[in-house]
């Protein structure tokens, strides 16, 4: 692969080489192209490392054991969970929760927060572009407490319509809305909509699945009251993500999931619950996932996230620029077509070529990349769309996977010879 | 998988055989693959003997799905009820003729799926209990 080349021209050291599996070949001998960072990230060795020196040096369970690799186990564990504090500017590490993923952080609101606060008659709203995982849960939530659902409607563009927003914030106690939209990579105005929402007195939770990875978050500058995010799609393990809340909303919240770790003391009859944050991890957590995800979060701290958004703005441009050639043979591009407005995500249709064959034929090639509905069935079917073939842009890739990406459509227009 | 887009597969896609409706079928069946969001409709014309005297498919997808249902589709006319239930998914690739990958081996049997859908219904329909 090109990698080294290309770091030289984008001026960079070589970011791809802390990958092992960007050197990996398919079984047809191509250099592996991964542009599906949306769905998962790949991993930094330090990330790989910290797992395997966990299960090596210190493997132990945490908060109890009173010897030395469960001490160190304990503070890995907790070290890592302020390293994320301190990378959303959280207020206190205490105000992170591990969960498995941004999937049961939500769920975590649904059912505690909104389990208590929610009443018939009340409102949630959400946007027309969720992923599935912030709008079932909220469906759900629902039908349990008879509060309604509201939805902020999206353009054609993959933008929020924000005019009518005063009206749809009536009798709302929640919003729940995407940072970055996983399907067009469009950046949403969340700290517009959490200042509108606050000033009706509804609380706001981010889901920030697709924009952690991407772009500098301050969850206390958004004034977010959750922000939610998978370390997965961040270079971290998967199996392990995390739920930030203000302090007093989580503290007025009763428990999620009930069992050891997280009581202070149990009678047969009842009990009472540990303080924050283990009163909301039951059970054994995600031990060494969550300290590998440390290490991601150090690894994304030293590259930058700044850095990390002009890196990714500039290969947007470059790959906009590249594909303009193709859109006068019918490729469609979806979303806001400008780098400025978008994460690393680029959607499109290619003539009458579906999206599953454009990534069977793309995949012969070593590129990786999504086809489907991308977890947001409700969106596909407001743009009119039956799927579309997503490529995604992470730190690690470059001019030359943006290069092989047009290379790949040009030989999916070959085969299915478009004019 | 570089191989099965070939012209004739192209051509299956591009032109499906036998697409659209019948005014008043026997039998109907649909299904979708939430996957890829693939939707299929299969309508068959039964005659006296239980064979199929006319049919026809809609709905949208994939060309490996288009393609493989076109394919199938063509084959079952004047078919039996009974022998459309014997078929199997080698039957689908015998027909194709082509390699397919395991990872869309979904698309290409969806149409084999709606279709003794179909026939099981016109079965049903014919030997009411
Ligand atoms: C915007 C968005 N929200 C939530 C999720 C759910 O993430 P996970 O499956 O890791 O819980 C995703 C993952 O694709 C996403 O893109």
């Amino acid at each position: 692969m090109s990698g080294t080349a290309s770091a030289v021209v984008d001026g960079e050291r070589n970011v791809r080489a802390d990958f092992p599996i960007l050197g990996a070949r398919t079984s047809r001998g191509k250099p592996l192209i991964y542009l599906d960072s949306a769905a998962t990230s790949q991993k930094p060795l330090v990330v790989i490392d910290a797992l395997d020196r966990y299960y090596r040096e210190y493997n132990a369970n945490i908060h109890r054991g009173v010897y030395e690799i469960a001490a160190r186990a304990t503070d890995a564990f907790e070290e890592a969970r302020a390293k994320v504090a301190r990378f959303l500017n959280a207020g206190e590490a205490a105000e992170l929760i591990w969960t498995r993923n941004a999937t049961e952080a939500i769920n975590l609101v649904a059912w505690s927060w909104g389990g208590a606060n929610l009443h018939p008659g009340d409102v949630i709203l959400v946007s027309e572009l969720e992923h599935h995982s912030n709008l079932v849960p909220w469906q759900l939530l629902a039908e349990r407490t008879g509060a309604e659902l509201r939805f902020i409607p999206v353009d054609d563009l993959g933008e929020l319509q924000l005019d009518r927003l005063d009206t749809l914030l009536e009798r709302c106690k929640i919003v729940a809305v995407a940072h970055v939209s996983n399907t067009l990579g469009t950046i949403l105005p969340v700290a517009e909509i959490v200042a509108r929402a606050h000033a009706v007195g509804a609380i706001v939770l981010i889901d920030g699945a697709q924009a952690a990875p991407h772009l500098p978050v301050d969850v206390r500058a958004l004034d977010a009251d959750f922000y939610v995010l998978s370390a997965h799609k961040m270079l971290g393990p998967t199996g392990i993500g995390v739920l930030y809340g203000k302090r007093a909303l989580l503290e007025a919240m009763p428990p999620f999931l009930a069992g050891g770790d997280m009581i202070r003391s149990v009678s047969y009859e009842r009990s009472s619950f540990n303080e924050l944050p283990w009163k909301f991890e039951a059970g054994t957590s995600n031990i060494a996932d969550a300290i590998a995800f440390g290490s991601a979060i150090d690894y994304l701290a030293a590259y930058g996230m700044e850095h990390l958004r002009t890196h990714e703005r500039t290969l947007l441009a470059y790959a906009f620029e590249r594909l303009a050639a193709l859109e006068k043979r019918g490729l469609t591009i979806y979303g806001p077509h400008d780098p400025d407005r978008s994460s690393g995500v680029i959607s499109m249709n290619f003539a009458d070529i579906h999206a599953h064959d454009l990534a069977s034929i793309l995949d012969t090639e070593g590129i990786c990349i999504r086809a489907g509905h991308h977890c947001t069935m409700p969106l596909m079917g407001r743009l009119d769309l039956a799927a579309t073939a997503r490529a995604s842009f992470y730190l690690y890739n470059d001019r030359s996977d943006v290069d092989a990406l047009v290379a790949g459509l040009e030989k999916a227009a070959a085969i299915f010879r478009l004019s | 998988m570089d191989d099965f887009y070939r012209d004739f597969i192209l051509d299956h896609y591009r032109n499906p055989r036998n697409f659209g409706h019948l005014t008043e079928p026997d039998a109907v069946a649909e299904d979708r693959n939430p996957l890829c969001g693939d939707e299929m409709r299969v309508e068959l014309e039964v005659d006296e003997a239980g064979k199929v005297s006319d049919i026809r498919f809609s709905g949208k997808g994939c060309a490996i799905s288009q393609a493989s249902a076109s394919m199938l589709i063509e084959s079952a006319k004047g078919k039996s009820l009974e022998s459309i239930l014997a078929l199997n998914e080698e039957s689908v690739l015998e027909n194709v003729g082509i390699d397919i990958s395991p990872t869309r081996m979904k698309c290409a049997m969806l149409g084999l799926g709606v279709l003794k859908s179909a026939a099981l219904a016109g079965i049903a329909k014919a030997s009411p209990e």
